[in-house]
Formats: C-alpha cells, structure tokens, sequence
C-alpha cells in the first residue's frame, strides 16, 4: 500500500513528528511528497 | 490543521491524483487524527481552510495502524515511533481513523 505511492506526511509534535514518519515511509518504499509537523494544540 | 497545509494537500491531489496518493498521520490523539482524516477526506469540517467543502477523497492511515507498520522496516519503526506507541492510545487513535475512512472513503 505505500510502496511505489506518493505520501503525504502529517506529523505531530506531541506525537510522531514528520521527519520520524518520513524515515519510516521511506524503509517501506514510498516516495514522501509533502512532510509537515502540526501542532494541534 | 493548518490552512497553508491544506492548500498544499489539495495541490498535491491535483497534481498526483487522489488515487496515487496516501496520507500518513502521527497525532498524538483521536479526535485531533480523526478531524485531519476527515478533512483529506470530506473537506475541512471547520470551513476555515481551502478544504472547505472539497471532498479530496484521500486515504489517511494513523502511522499506529496494523497494516501501515507491517510495511515498515521493524529497526526503523522502533527507532522512531515505538517509544510513543507505548505513551499513546493507540487503540482510540487506530479506530477514530478506521471509522473516518469507512465513513468518507469509497
């Protein structure tokens, strides 16, 4: 389901941030096309 | 969420199209990932941002959810996210979005 999509990254700051999901989308495949940290508060 | 992200998100789609494209979310709790789900989804429920009644109709998974980090290398996914899995409801966060992507998601 990721391998070879285009990924959007929606982090969290008080949960996953962006660049930590990014490293994980990437070792299964996909290809991260937009990477941000909200912060929801 | 943030009304520039949004107008990002909404480019994107046009750009790849929905059906190439998949949104990964890391909130920190349900209600916060189910609204950001609904919101790739249906359009932004709080008619503020540029999603405002467009439905996109993207796919959003929490990070947490079963069929995501099967695909995920276990090192990396230890590394960067198991610590939070522990902190975290993760079986509140995983339904809110399941239901949100039943609800929305052909």
């Amino acid at each position: 389901m990721l391998k070879d999509k285009k990924i959007i990254v929606l982090g969290d700051r008080d949960g996953i941030p962006g660049p930590a999901i990014d490293e994980c989308i990437k070792s299964a495949g996909g290809e991260v096309v937009f990477s941000t940290t909200e912060c929801f508060v | 969420m943030d009304l520039e992200n949004q107008q990002r998100i909404m480019d994107l789609s046009e750009k790849y199209g929905a059906e190439n494209l998949v949104v990964i979310l890391g909130g920190a709790e349900a209600e916060a990932s189910g609204l950001a789900a609904e919101t790739v989804a249906n359009g932004d429920p709080t008619f503020a941002g540029p999603l405002a009644g467009v439905q996109l109709g993207l796919k959003a998974y929490h990070i947490f959810e079963e069929e995501i980090k099967n695909q995920i290398d276990p090192a990396v996914y230890d590394e960067h996210v198991s610590m939070m899995e522990m902190v975290l409801d993760v079986d509140s966060i995983v339904q809110e979005v399941k239901n949100i992507r039943e609800q929305f998601c052909k």
